[in-house]
Order: C-alpha cells, then sequence, then structure tokens
C-alpha cells in the first residue's frame, strides 16, 4: 500500500521562523520551537528545521532550538544549514536530531557524506538539494537558497550522492518554492527513477491534490511550510484528504 | 524500610548509538529515572534494562563485546528481569546478521537479521532504507502476555534496511506489512521484548509502549 510522509519544514533565521518566495524575501513568523509543537500535537510526521543563513556564518545556530525541542517533541527530527563536518553533524545530533541535512559543504566536498555516513549510519545523512530547472528534463543544483550555482547537473549529483552513502534526498525546487502552486512534478519523478533512496519533495506544497500526486511521481515524504504555517490546512485536513484517494496513512 | 513510593529507573546502555539520548529523553519525559551503563558491571542488580541502537551491527556487537556487555545482557536476561532492545538493539538479540557481512549476534532470540528484499511480493521497487510510519499488527506472541490486547494499530516509526526473521513465529509480537511482506516489527520472548521502530520517536503512542515496559 502506498504511503507518505508529511513533513513540516520550518527554516529559521536567528531566533525566528521564517518564510519566504522562492527561497527569497523572508518574512519573520515566531518562535519555531512554538510552531514544531503545535505540529506534534496535530500528528505530523517529522520535523525539518534549516538555519537559512548558517552557510553564510560557516555555521549552524539551531543547537539550543533543536535541544528544547527535542524535549517534548518525540519524533523525527533533522536539522540541515552550516553542516560541514563530522563533528558539526556530532553536535547536532546529539542536541537531539535524528538526521543531518547537507547541501554546500557536499556540493564542495562530496566526501563528507561518505564520513557522516561511516560514523552515524546512513539514515542519519540527508543530501539537501535545491533544484533549479534550466530546460526540459535538465535542473542544476544551487546552494546558499538558490543563490549561488555549482554546476552540478541534479540527477548527477543525486546518483553520486546516493553511491557515497546519503539515505535521504531532500529535493527542494527553487522555481516553485513558496508559490503554493504545486511541487515541481517533473523533477520528483526524475529524481525518484534515478535514485533507490527515499525523496522528500518540498517546494510549491499548496493543497493536498499535490500531496496526492507528488506521491504518484515516486516521492517517499511531502515537506511543506506554508500551508502549515499560515493555516491553509491542518495536518488533519491531509490526511483526510489523501486517505480519500486511496492513500493508506497511520495517524498518529 | 523502603520508601513508599519507588521511582520507576531504567538503564540504558551506551556503546556509541546515535539514538541513547532520543531514548533518555523519552524516558525521562514519562517520569522514569535513566542511568546509563558503559561497562558490564554496571548492569549488576538492574532492574529494568534498555539496549538503544542506530547504526551497523557488526560494528554495535564488537562494541558490546569489548566492554562486558554482552556478557552482562546475558546474565541480566537469564536472570529473568526486563530487558528491551530498540532498533539495532533488537536485531542484536537475534543468532547473526548479514549486515555488511556475516556477524554473529546475542542469540537470544533463534533467528537471524536479513536485508529487506528490493522488491514486494506485489512486485512494486522497494525503498531502502524503509523510512516511515505503520501500524503495528499483533504476532503469534501476542495471544497471551502483557500486549496482547494493546499492540494491534499502535502507530510506529521505522528506519531500517534490515530485518530480524524470528525461526519460531510464536516470538513475533508484532508485524508491520510492507509491500506484502510481512516485517517483523516486535519480539517477545519471557522477560525479553524488542521493537524494530523507535517507540521513542513515535509520538505519544511510542511512549506508551516505554511506559508499558516499566511498568
Amino acid at each position: 500500500m502506498k504511503s507518505i510522509r508529511l513533513i513540516a519544514r520550518l527554516d529559521v533565521k536567528g531566533p525566528n521562523l521564517i518564510k519566504g518566495v522562492r527561497l527569497e524575501g523572508l518574512r519573520k513568523m515566531g518562535d519555531p520551537q512554538a510552531f514544531a509543537r503545535d505540529y506534534y500535537r496535530q500528528g505530523i510526521d517529522e520535523i525539518l528545521y534549516m538555519d537559512v543563513v548558517a552557510s553564510l556564518y560557516g555555521r549552524n545556530n539551531l543547537t539550543d532550538i533543536v535541544e528544547r525541542t527535542a524535549e517534548n517533541v518525540f519524533i523525527p527530527i533533522t536539522v540541515g544549514g552550516g553542516v560541514r563536518s563530522v563533528d558539526d553533524a556530532r553536535m547536532l545530533l546529539r542536541a537531539g536530531a535524528d538526521k543531518v541535512a547537507i547541501n554546500t559543504a557536499a556540493t564542495q566536498r562530496a566526501d563528507l557524506l561518505s564520513e557522516i555516513a561511516d560514523h552515524f549510519g546512513s539514515q542519519c545523512v540527508v543530501l539537501s538539494v535545491e533544484a533549479k530547472r534550466i530546460s526540459d528534463g535538465r535542473w542544476e543544483a544551487f546552494t546558499d537558497n538558490g543563490r549561488e550555482k555549482t554546476g552540478l547537473d541534479v540527477l548527477e549529483w543525486i546518483a553520486k550522492a546516493e553511491r557515497l552513502g546519503a539515505g535521504e534526498i531532500l529535493l527542494t525546487s527553487i522555481d516553485n518554492e513558496g508559490t503554493a502552486l504545486g511541487f515541481d512534478f517533473d523533477l520528483i519523478g526524475a529524481v525518484s527513477r534515478a535514485v533507490k533512496i527515499p525523496v522528500i519533495a518540498s517546494g510549491g506544497m499548496g493543497s493536498t491534490d499535490h500531496l496526492c500526486t507528488a506521491l504518484n511521481m515516486g516521492a517517499d515524504a511531502v515537506a511543506m511550510a506554508n500551508v502549515l504555517h499560515y493555516r491553509k490546512l491542518s495536518v488533519g485536513d491531509m490526511r483526510l484528504g489523501v486517505a480519500s484517494a486511496g492513500v493508506d496513512m497511520c495517524v498518529h | 524500610m523502603r520508601a513508599l513510593t519507588l521511582s520507576k529507573s531504567v538503564i540504558l546502555i551506551d556503546y556509541g548509538a546515535s539514538n541513547l539520548l532520543s531514548v533518555r529523553r523519552a524516558f525521562q519525559h514519562i517520569g522514569v529515572d535513566v542511568r546509563v551503563a558503559v561497562h558490564g558491571a554496571e548492569l549488576a542488580g538492574a532492574g529494568h534494562v534498555v539496549l538503544p541502537g542506530v547504526g551497523a551491527f557488526g560494528k554495535a556487537m564488537g562494541a558490546l563485546e569489548k566492554s562486558g556487555l554482552h556478557d552482562a545482557i546475558h546474565a541480566h536476561v537469564a536472570s529473568g528481569r526486563p530487558f528491551l532492545g530498540i532498533c539495532l538493539g533488537m536485531q542484536m538479540m537475534m543468532d547473526q546478521s548479514e549486515e555488511f557481512g556475516i556477524h554473529r549476534g546475542m542469540g537470544l532470540i533463534a533467528g537471524n537479521v536479513v536485508a529487506i528484499p528490493a522488491h514486494g511480493m506485489d512486485g512494486a521497487a522497494h525503498k531502502i532504507p524503509r523510512i516511515g510510519w505503520a501500524y503495528l499488527r499483533r504476532g503469534e506472541a501476542a495471544r497471551q502476555g502483557d500486549y496482547a490486547s494493546n499492540i494491534e494499530n499502535v502507530p510506529m516509526y521505522f528506519v531500517h534496511s534490515f530485518m530480524a526473521v524470528p525461526s519460531d513465529p510464536s516470538d513475533r509480537l508484532a508485524n508491520v506489512d510492507y509491500g506484502g511482506l510481512s516485517i517483523c516489527a516486535a519480539i517477545q520472548r519471557d522477560n525479553m521484548l524488542g521493537f524494530q521502530g523507535h517507540p521513542e520517536k513515535s509520538g505519544e503512542a511510542g511512549l506508551d509502549l516505554l511506559r508499558q515496559f516499566v511498568g
């Protein structure tokens, strides 16, 4: 039976939850921990924290937020932004993260994925990809919230990352992020066909229909921000929506 | 003279597993005292013992043997006191694992740990690692015993690439369906309990399972 995980994505800058459009034009939303706690109560499957300015400053500042969240939120927590070494990963895991998401540092030195996988297991290693469409069926990987080009072809990059020990792929469409107009479904399809590890679709979630289409294109999980932060849909609404489309979901 | 209200406690085995802190926080959240043991000697006289685990089987077994924890766990289980293995902790209760070569397990439960097949019974390709939530389905070990009435339909979070296959089906406390394949999700035999998934990451339902373990 098909199933899909619902992940609340919380982009954080300093002490604030922020939300932008196409990873830009950031707006302050409030205390990220309070939002995480609310989504946990609603029955979200996982929490994803991203420090959106970490790469700029060369370090992740979410340790405190993660630590406090893990005290009363008992679902998997992934943390990304500025993870550059095994020690960075260890610090976040010790703070209460279950997985770390890595983008910039891996594009500069791909072996980092293997090193973290060797230390903590592949299930800890999420490759974060910011994908920008460059032509039909082709996407380029970006870093720093879609600002920096890497020259890496997304489909080649994810296949390499899988070989190096990534256990999951967080796939964010820069073109669709924050639009609520739906995911880049071609991108989800192409990436899901190219790897065997689970794929998390991110960027563009606006309705329950988008969830079902993402699932049908091969996504294993969906990360969402706007629909939750602006209370357009509750976790319960989404579960009801996908259940009526014949998708088996665990309610907890 | 004993105090009227004894606080509940568990001993958590620390051999470097990365989910140790999550398990610790979960027990503390439900009001259980947690002590951490890094050497076998620290299990002497223990009440409830918990073996967490995320990572590679061979490396983890090596760490247990080196620190005397392997023998101490055997002694603890033989004493009849409660033991819980979580994820890799449950897999290590088995005879052996084929994860990155053949590795001997603790042999507390008969059976092996094998790779989750790349395809389901329905022919559809499985994503490996298997990550996600599933409802527990009552297994043969749940016919009687502590979890008989409340294991069915408990939602649990899983992340694994290998699975335990008990030789004796009556050791299966719960199973989950994965594309037509019945994966052993929990084992129970006498005073031993094991969860393949993560009760410490399965929301309030998971915390309830931990509450039940400490009694």
